[in-house]
């Protein structure tokens, strides 16, 4: 009988720890998915952030690092100048990546370096129990904004793709959204595209992948996926925001 | 044991003066250390550094009480003609330090070097104009060392001005009092 | 620029020579950001590094710098970081994370006078938090504190080898004197021991093993405790193995000056000229502070009547000199805090005071 499906290689066969109807689970699967199809297993080095993905290196088979709170960019720059063949990718959530890490992911931008991003972003600190992230919407309600986010406060939301576009380093960009199949199909092909991109030393990459936390935002999974669609996807537009991958940010 | 403090301007070349004496130091096998004050300014301010050499192992690098010390500006003379031990030695540009010291207890010897410096086509070169009076007053290293010294501390993309430091060490070497 | 000789005497300055060692024991990967008093160490590297195809990179903080340092160590590569007092307190966060994942590195700090921003002149107020608390959590990290330029030299492959040895931070405490100052030095004829980092590094596993993890997070508190337990039994063996100090004149001492890193050369100062004059007095010179020589502090005190500590600082190695005495004779502090350099007529009246009619 032919085989149609099955679990990819570069994901460890044990169960994960993330919530029912949560989307990492695939996101997890179409970043392992990529680096079975590119063959870069054996040299490929993630990094795992702090927030819900935390234990992400128990679950990918390539060899793995934890980092600090929001320092993944970094640690990634010195892995991939370390050791300039490997593919090295870093996988954070919203807090780690645009709050804590903002420096660390807008300078690793600037450089070029040649590493991928995954931004899972889902509007809120997840592991900690659903917090205000610098994504949360406006109005919107978390345990450190009860009476929904009051921009006059706490201000805006910062719209990262938009906002790593204008740096030349940034080879590529791409908001991709996990809400229903044709979008995922669209994720895959940004995350192959941004491996790739680092895999030919084009420069920077980021796939930002809008995604749903149920438990966090008080909704059953289906319902998170439609506020997704009717909430998230209105302020964080999909689409591609940086596409220097024929040249290259360094025009070699 | 010889405790050297130079003092001046920043861009006046005290540093690299001392850098001369310690590297002719190390030439003849002597314990050195060269330490500069270091602070915000990078230009103008008041800089100077502390030259050890010694036949003993060094302890402190830093000269508060040199037994030579070697000023390039009045603030520096002010600073420091107090500090100079007894018995010890004072060598002054006396284009910039328009004092006489009145120590009885040390030997001023007075060099007009910047003005020299500039009549003699050695703009920039009072620092060494010094540096030769200095080894004439002290002998702290053979005066062909000194000179060897010169030629390695020139940083190479400069090595046209090795002559002209070399003239002006020979010119301070033969100042009279 | 040229390959040094070795064996070639050379003058060099503290910052320039330590830049130059790392690099001749084997580090190509140099992660920084300038601060004064050591932004030589960074702009020597960034001379050097392209040029012997290693790796320079001006990081947008100390914070990014360690992490990088913390990204190449988990890679399996020799890395380092230096940076001075204010931006070392940045550094702890990625020093605790190299503790707690068993990675090597080395950490240079050219102390200058703190808290805050503090100044820019020499310092050793920086003793505490090398020691005792370089970053959160239970952990020590190996400090080596060198006096002279030779000796910053000789400490750089030393802490590399222990750290690569023992999979651990390690950090030279040095200061602004030593940083700035120029001595002679030669660089060792040492090889410099490989380390094959594959089996735990994360490298990329090449399909020759399972996925490596290099990690610090161990949600069952049983199995951290576990992980600490381990590293304490090691740090155990470097407490036997590897405390370095130097004796001078201890043996018929009445007095002992405990002094390390650039206050030691003053104090060796004022020794000799006590000496000279008939005071009994020697020193123990700390070369670790962690591992610190207790024991030969204790020795010392079955047979002096009394120890003084030295520093740039209010006080604070003095805590570990009381610790090891353990009250069985008096022990004194003398000291100046950051940029006023204590000079060897003050601790030769010191010493005086304390040895008063033991002349």
């Amino acid at each position: 009988m032919a085989v149609v499906y099955q679990r990819p290689k570069a994901l460890v066969d044990i169960p994960t720890h993330y919530c029912p109807g949560c989307t990492h689970g695939i996101i997890h699967k179409l970043v392992a998915e990529t680096i079975d199809e590119l063959a870069i297993e054996g040299r490929t080095i993630g990094i795992a952030p702090v927030g819900c993905a935390v234990m992400a290196y128990d679950y990918f088979a390539c060899d793995m690092v934890e980092a600090a709170h929001g320092r993944a960019p970094a640690i990634a720059t010195g892995i991939k100048r370390s050791l300039p063949d490997s593919v090295v990718f870093t996988y954070q959530g919203d807090g780690d990546l645009a709050a804590i890490g903002t420096a660390e992911t807008v300078h690793s931008a600037t450089r070029g370096e040649n590493i991928t991003i995954i931004f899972v972003n889902n509007g809120i600190y997840g592991m900690t129990g659903g917090q205000m992230a610098p994504t949360t919407l406006p109005g919107m309600v978390t345990q450190t904004t009860p009476y929904g986010r009051d921009v006059s406060t706490a201000g805006f939301p910062v719209r990262v793709c938009e906002m790593l576009s204008t740096l030349s380093g940034v080879a590529y960009a791409e908001r991709v959204a996990v809400n229903n199949v044709p979008n995922i199909r669209k994720a895959k092909a940004a995350i192959k595209k941004a491996f790739t991109c680092q895999i030919e030393k084009k420069g920077f990459s980021i796939v930002e992948i809008l995604s749903t936390c149920p438990t966090n935002w008080g909704l059953t999974p289906l319902e998170a996926l439609k506020w997704l669609e009717e909430n998230m996807i209105p302020y964080y537009p999909l689409g591609v925001y940086a596409d220097r991958t024929e040249k290259g940010v360094r025009g070699e | 044991m010889k405790n050297i403090l130079l003092a001046g301007f920043g861009g006046q070349g005290v540093l690299f003066a001392g850098k001369i004496m310690a590297t002719a130091g190390l030439f003849e096998d002597q314990y050195v250390s060269w330490l500069p004050s270091y602070g915000p300014e990078m230009r103008g301010g008041t800089a100077n550094c502390s030259v050890c050499l010694s036949e003993e192992p060094i302890g402190s690098p830093l000269v508060l009480e040199p037994d030579v010390l070697v000023v390039m500006n009045l603030p520096s003379y002010d600073k420091f003609i107090d500090a100079v031990v007894p018995g010890g030695i004072a060598i002054i540009d006396s284009s910039l330090v328009n004092k006489r010291c009145e120590r009885t207890d040390i030997k001023c010897f007075y060099v007009p070097a910047t003005q020299l410096a500039d009549e003699k086509g050695l703009k920039g070169l009072s620092n060494i104009i010094l540096l030769g009076k200095t080894l004439r007053e002290t002998q702290f290293a053979q005066s062909e060392t000194v000179e060897r010294a010169i030629e390695k501390c020139v940083p190479p993309r400069k090595q046209n001005l090795v002559q002209a430091n070399l003239e002006a060490f020979r010119l301070g070497m033969s100042q009279q009092d | 620029m040229k390959q040094l000789a070795s064996n070639e005497k050379v003058l060099m300055k503290g910052n320039e020579a330590l830049a130059e060692a790392a690099i001749q024991a084997g580090c190509r990967h140099f992660f920084g950001y300038p601060i004064t008093p050591q932004t030589e160490v960074a702009a020597y590297m960034a001379k050097r590094m392209p040029k012997i195809g290693g790796t320079y990179l001006q990081a947008e903080s100390e914070v990014a710098a360690i992490n990088m340092v913390y990204g190449a160590a988990a890679a399996g590569v020799r890395a380092m970081t230096s940076s001075s007092s204010p931006g070392i307190s940045l550094k702890t966060e990625g020093i605790s994370y190299l503790a707690g994942a068993d990675l090597p590195a080395l950490i240079v700090n050219v102390q200058r006078g703190s808290p805050g921003l503090g100044g820019i002149q020499p310092s050793q107020a920086d003793y505490w938090q090398a020691t005792k608390a370089p970053g959160h959590g239970d952990l020590h990290i190996l400090v080596f504190a060198p006096s002279t330029i030779q000796e910053m030299v000789d400490m750089v492959f030393d802490a590399f080898e222990l750290a690569d040895t023992y999979r651990m931070p390690a950090m030279i405490l040095a200061d602004g004197m030593l940083g700035q100052m120029m001595e002679p030095i030669s660089f060792p004829e040492k090889q410099v021991k490989q380390f094959d980092k594959f089996s735990w590094a994360s490298c990329g596993h090449q399909g020759k093993r399972s996925h490596n993890v290099v990690n610090s997070l161990y949600l069952k508190p049983e199995q951290l405790e576990q992980m600490i337990q381990d590293r304490f039994q090691r740090y155990a063996e470097i407490q036997e193995k590897h405390t370095q100090w130097e004796e001078y004149l201890v043996e018929d001492a009445d007095l002992v000056v405990v002094a390390y890193g650039a206050t030691s050369r003053i104090v060796r100062s004022a020794i000799n000229t006590a000496r000279n004059q008939d005071y009994k007095v020697g020193m123990i010179r700390p070369k670790t502070l962690w591992p610190y020589p207790t024991k030969a502090i204790q020795q010392a005190a079955q047979h002096v009547k009394g120890f003084l500590s030295v520093e740039m600082s209010m006080g604070q190695m003095v805590d570990d000199v009381r610790l090891a005495v353990n009250g069985k004779v008096p022990v004194s502090f003398f000291g100046h805090t950051g940029g006023v350099v204590p000079t060897p007529a003050e601790v030769l009246a010191e010493i005086k005071k304390l040895l008063g009619g033991n002349q």
